[in-house]
């Protein structure tokens, strides 16, 4: 009898062990509000630009496009393995942020600076720049301004709520000249003012201003100013205190571009799969390691995100590349090809 | 004998006031919970930082250094200046439909109707953007404007209208100008012996004409220079379409007011005047308008209240009233949403609750006094 004793203490004990390892393994486990809310909801809400091309538009079938949607449905890949699992709130200008702090979105990838300002005094994490720019100015070519200096006295149409504002009016004040503003809360009032001639020029990003000019009567008749005015890191914007949500917003977009890096596409990523022996592939693919599940999410999650919008590269030349609005790489290239795009390591 | 509440219905009271507390509490303190978890900060110093960016129209001066304070300050007035002619050009465009509406002429009575229908059942958002953007965005370029009479300039920045630049004393002559102007109604009513002064008072506005010409220097005229025109007072069109789209949806409305007032004063008081020999227009404004006004102030308050409220909508066609600026720009840079909103809706609360303090007082001095 004693011995069977022994042994149901034994293995109690042993139970108990057992149990105290799942409970820490549990503890391990991601706790992110932001990511609970998304898998017991099924569905990433995402806020986007109303409409602007490049960013984040619909296309003929009423679908949403752009560099910042590819993002929205790079995460939804990644969190619910469904890039069609996104719903897209077009939050304006002036109420983005708000939207965001009040928790009525999960992400913000809205072509937003990232500053200090947004950080410090709105509570909102930079998460990291998925588009490089500057402030631009477009005339039109009749006015035959050269500079943006030349503009004294010109009235400039831009959109309301931004850091543009501020630019312009540090530029006036250091150069002591006086560049009018006319504020308005949607891009295609702006753009409709522009067009109509009540203000001289428009101004935004580099590829907001680039979209404007695409949808003007003649976009031949309008130039872009040699300077900027500022430089422009975009990118999405997560609430503080959320830190695995952050992460999972910044390593779905760094996927994207460790995809362009590795030579992956939406294309071949099946193929590279079955075949490579790369390790660095083979991790990257979630095929080796346990790289995913240390941010909570599957290993696999660049391999899904590959799958559903395949690499950055390729979603910038289908928003604002040679199939979109024609804009150069120029900064936004991958680091060994010149420019800023330079993902953190994956090991 | 008067009923005094009992006991219980007090209970009931106090146990209301309680529950209207706690509520209250809760959302206060909810608030603040909210704020703290996202590391922000709630209070109202930072009107007084700098504001660092440009306001288009303004009534007061304004640079870019100055505060956001003042920045209120500046997009209030710009809100006042559109709330206050709008309220002025639709009474008198919603007075005159709202006559028309009752002519006896077949053409003039229905003009009137498909104008009030045809305004009151359409969006008044859709009109002010109609008149920014396919009415006053069709005007010619600054340098094939249009060429007024008196020297003044139209196109599609703007109407530009020239301005009188005083000399050092300009302000005080103009001062005692406009002193002179405000004095003349009284100065009419005054009685010397048995005659009233009457029409003699009429010479106080000459003296204010001349007043104020002896204050100005020099007439700024616009003229083309550069990308636009220099000089002068601009009327920006984004202030035009808001004005216009504010007072004339107002307009169709008070027409209705004014119909349905003149139409419910008794037919006896018209044809009374008819036989004592009244012409028409004396008619109109000697006998039914005035009894008509009674029954119409309580009503024009509301729509009143209606165009300073809708002020707002001029975010739209970017004119820079509170909404736009304060709401706008400075809670977006400052980072204080709760703040500004709260500014906003009690700029607004006061505005408009002065406005019915004033035509409520302006009703009991014209009500029927009852013996």
């Amino acid at each position: 009898m004693r011995s069977r004793n022994m042994l149901a203490v034994c293995g109690l004990a042993a139970a108990a062990f057992l149990a105290q390892i799942g409970a820490s393994s549990a503890q391990t486990e991601v706790k992110s509000p932001t990511l609970d809310a998304v898998k017991k909801r099924g569905q990433l809400i995402c806020g986007i630009d109303t409409g602007i091309p490049g960013y984040a538009y619909q296309d003929s079938s009423g679908k949403w496009q752009g560099l910042d949607v590819a993002l929205c449905r790079a995460i939804a890949a990644a969190v619910l393995g469904d890039p069609e699992k996104v719903k897209y709130i077009g939050t304006t200008s002036k109420v983005r942020f708000s939207v965001l702090q009040s928790g009525e979105i999960d992400v913000l990838i809205r072509d937003s600076e990232l500053t200090l300002t947004r950080a410090g005094q709105l509570g909102l994490e930079e998460v990291t720049p998925n588009f490089y720019t500057g402030q631009t100015i477009m005339v039109r070519k009749s006015l035959g301004v050269q500079h943006v200096k030349d503009l004294n006295g010109a009235t400039i149409c831009l959109l309301t709520g931004t850091t543009l504002e501020t630019n312009i009016a540090d530029y006036n004040r250091a150069n002591n000249i006086k560049i009018g503003t006319l504020l308005f809360d949607k891009p295609e009032e702006a753009f409709a003012a522009a067009e109509s001639g009540r203000c001289d020029g428009y101004t935004d990003d580099g590829g907001s201003v680039a979209a404007a000019r695409s949808t003007m009567k003649k976009p031949d008749d309008w130039i872009f100013l040699p300077e900027t005015l500022s430089r422009q890191p975009l990118g999405p914007h997560t609430r503080q205190g959320d830190d695995r949500w952050t992460n999972i917003v910044r390593w779905s977009h760094f996927a994207m571009l460790e995809a362009e890096e590795l030579g992956i596409t939406k294309a071949n990523v099946d193929e590279v799969r079955k075949a490579s022996t790369d390790p660095q592939v083979k991790k990257f693919l979630g095929l080796e390691g346990d790289l995913g599940k240390g941010i909570g999410l599957d290993n696999d999650f660049a391999y899904k995100i590959v799958k559903a919008v395949g690499n950055y590269g390729e979603v910038y030349e289908a928003t604002f590349g040679s199939k979109g609005l024609g804009l150069p790489r120029g900064l936004n290239n991958l680091y060994n090809k010149g420019g800023l795009m330079y993902p953190y390591s994956w090991y | 004998m008067v009923r005094r509440p009992s006991p219980r219905a007090y209970a009931g009271q106090w146990l209301l006031l309680l529950a209207a507390a706690a509520v209250a509490w809760y959302i206060v303190s909810n608030a603040g919970d909210n704020l703290a978890r996202r590391n922000m900060s709630f209070g109202f110093g930072f009107l007084w930082d700098v504001s660092n960016f440009d306001i288009p129209f303004r009534l007061v001066p304004w640079s870019e250094a100055d505060t956001y304070g003042r920045a209120l300050l500046v997009s209030f007035l710009n809100t006042i200046a559109v709330a206050a002619c709008g309220i002025v050009a639709a009474t008198l465009l919603g007075l005159f439909i709202g006559i028309m509406r009752l002519s006896a002429n077949w053409l003039v009575r229905n003009i009137a109707l498909s104008f009030v229908e045809f305004i009151r059942n359409t969006p008044q958002l859709i009109q002010i953007v109609f008149w920014y953007f396919a009415v006053l965005q069709t005007l010619p370029s600054p340098r094939q404007s249009i060429v007024l009479p008196a020297g003044m300039l139209l196109n599609i920045r703007g109407a530009y209208l020239p301005n009188a630049v005083m000399t050092p004393h300009g302000g005080l002559l103009s001062g005692l100008a406009l002193l002179a102007l405000a004095a003349t109604p009284f100065l009419w009513r005054v009685r010397v012996g048995a005659r009233r002064v009457g029409a003699n008072a009429l010479f106080l506005p000459v003296l204010a004409l001349a007043l104020f010409a002896a204050g100005v220097d020099h007439i700024d005229w616009p003229t083309l220079k550069g990308f636009n025109i220099r000089g002068g007072t601009q009327v920006p069109p984004e202030f035009v379409a808001l004005w216009l789209g504010l007072s004339i949806y107002a307009a169709a409305f008070i027409a209705e007011i004014v119909r349905g007032s003149i139409e419910a004063i008794s037919k006896g008081q018209s044809e009374a005047a008819q036989a004592l020999g009244l012409k028409t227009g004396q008619r109109l404004f000697l006998i039914i308008l005035p009894q008509a006004l009674r029954i119409m102030v309580p009503q024009l308050t509301s729509q009143y209240l209606n165009i300073i409220k809708s002020s707002t909508l001029g975010a739209v066609v970017a004119y820079p009233e509170v909404m736009q600026i304060f709401a706008g720009t400075v809670m977006n840079q400052a980072g204080k949403e709760i703040e500004t909103i709260i500014i906003v809706m009690a700029i607004f609360l006061a505005i408009n609750l002065l406005t019915s303090a004033f035509m409520n007082w302006y009703n009991r001095r014209v009500a029927l006094v009852e013996r």
